[in-house]
């Protein structure tokens, strides 16, 4: 009778033990992709900085204030809204706080009388926009987890024909930034029309030969430089997700761990038990069978 | 004096270094720095970087497209596909050249998918081309 409560006992802690094997395993796999991907967001930094710094010097020249990707709508009708998550769960409130912060916006937007557009990157995004009949314009998957500079041209492609052709008036990145291994945390960025900063007038920078044209170099780094940007996102992400599946992984084996340690004591104090009363009957069954 | 040379792809740094010259094709033509020269942006073509360094080695690289900076003595060449010459490898190379012929011949009147089976003919041509050499 008693060894039934026991028998269940041993079976649930067999079932944790597993199951913290699995957790321990994931979150090990994700701490070596955390830096991973943040080797990979530190290899992108050159590139996105002296991209910056050519345009700086261009617009100190005076090239292209008039380019499209520059063009600041009087009046906003329509934003679009770039969200970031996995495609993978079981990454903690990785994805819920992106997702949140981005539907926030969004009917903020829509309070101030613009109509929204979703460009949504992950697995994530696209099932819970998706479920929530929200109007979705695009949708990327399979490239959040290590992303690659193509997916941030494809990306990119759909944000810029939008923009440029009017269809929308701004675009908002929503994604976690990674501060540190510890850190992290969901921004909401301005990411188009372009700001175009020009510090440091008239130093070396009148002096410079052009092939072909400021114009022209102008136009075609612009479109470089969104990717570069929107890379450097999709990469901060990636590493933020990463780090958020080892929290998420960590606490889940922690919790395994005491989980196991409170039943195997459980258990024990049945097993225990259900000698004592073994012995108590036979010792009974003895004394019962000499008195008579 | 020597340049400060520096080779950037989106994903990493390629190349980081002294060099005597270096050689780009620019969308206007090809042009060779040497230290002194006057401060210079430019864009750049489908073609092959060379960069000859202090120690007397040719280094290549094929990029498709990208941009040169010079100021100083300091060049930075970024192009969001560039290889080295060391890391293409041959047979792919080949193999995407016959692929991308073969895509070209299909591609028919649609102008669009015309030019950019032609874009991605020339870039496969470069490789081979520098692969070979």
């Amino acid at each position: 009778m008693a060894g039934g409560q026991e028998r269940v006992l041993r079976r649930r802690i067999r079932s944790i033990q597993s199951t913290k094997k699995i957790t321990r395993a994931m979150e090990l796999i994700a701490a070596t992709r955390v830096v991973k991907a943040q080797q990979r967001a530190m290899n992108a930094r050159p590139y996105a900085e002296q991209i910056t710094e050519v345009i700086q010097h261009l617009s100190q020249a005076g090239a292209g204030r008039e380019h499209p990707l520059l063009r600041r709508a009087e009046s906003l009708d329509k934003v679009a809204f770039v969200v970031i998550t996995s495609d993978r769960g079981l990454a903690g409130a990785y994805n819920t706080s992106v997702i949140r912060a981005a539907e926030r916006d969004l009917m903020g937007a829509q309070h101030d009388g613009a109509e929204y557009s979703l460009v949504l990157i992950g697995k994530k995004a696209a099932s819970y926009f998706a479920f929530r009949n929200y109007r979705i314009d695009a949708s990327f998957t399979d490239m959040s987890d290590t992303p690659h500079y193509d997916d941030a041209r494809r990306v990119a492609e759909v944000i810029i024909e939008a923009f440029v052709d009017g269809d929308v008036d701004q675009v908002r990145l929503v994604y976690t930034r990674f501060l540190s291994a510890a850190s992290q945390r969901v921004v909401v960025r301005r990411f188009l029309p372009l700001e175009v900063t020009e510090e440091g007038q008239g130093e070396h920078t009148a002096d410079y030969e052009y092939e072909p044209s400021p114009g022209e170099i102008f136009d075609r780094l612009l479109p470089r430089y969104v990717e570069a940007r929107l890379f450097a996102a999709m990469l901060d992400a990636a590493a933020s997700e990463h780090a958020a599946r080892q929290r998420a992984m960590k606490s889940a084996t922690d919790n395994a761990e005491e989980l196991e340690t409170k039943l195997s004591r459980a258990m024990n104090r049945a097993r225990q038990d259900s000698i004592t009363t073994e012995i108590m009957e036979i010792v009974g069954g003895a004394e019962a069978m000499s008195q008579s | 004096m020597s340049l400060q040379v520096e080779l950037v792809s989106p994903e990493r740094i390629l190349y980081s270094g002294e060099a005597e010259m270096v050689i780009a094709r620019t969308t206007d033509g090809e042009i060779a720095f040497m230290t002194g020269h006057a401060p210079f942006i430019g864009s750049l073509g489908v073609g092959a970087v060379t960069i000859h360094t202090t120690e007397g080695d040719d280094l290549r690289a094929a990029v498709h497209q990208g941009f040169v900076e010079v100021t100083g003595d300091k060049v930075t060449v970024l192009s969001d596909i560039a290889e080295l010459v060391a890391d293409i490898d041959a047979g792919r190379a080949q193999r995407a050249l016959e692929r991308a012929e073969q895509e070209r011949g299909r591609a028919g009147d649609d102008e669009e998918a015309e030019s950019e089976a032609e874009a991605a003919l020339r870039r496969a041509r470069l490789r081979v081309e520098l692969a070979e050499a």
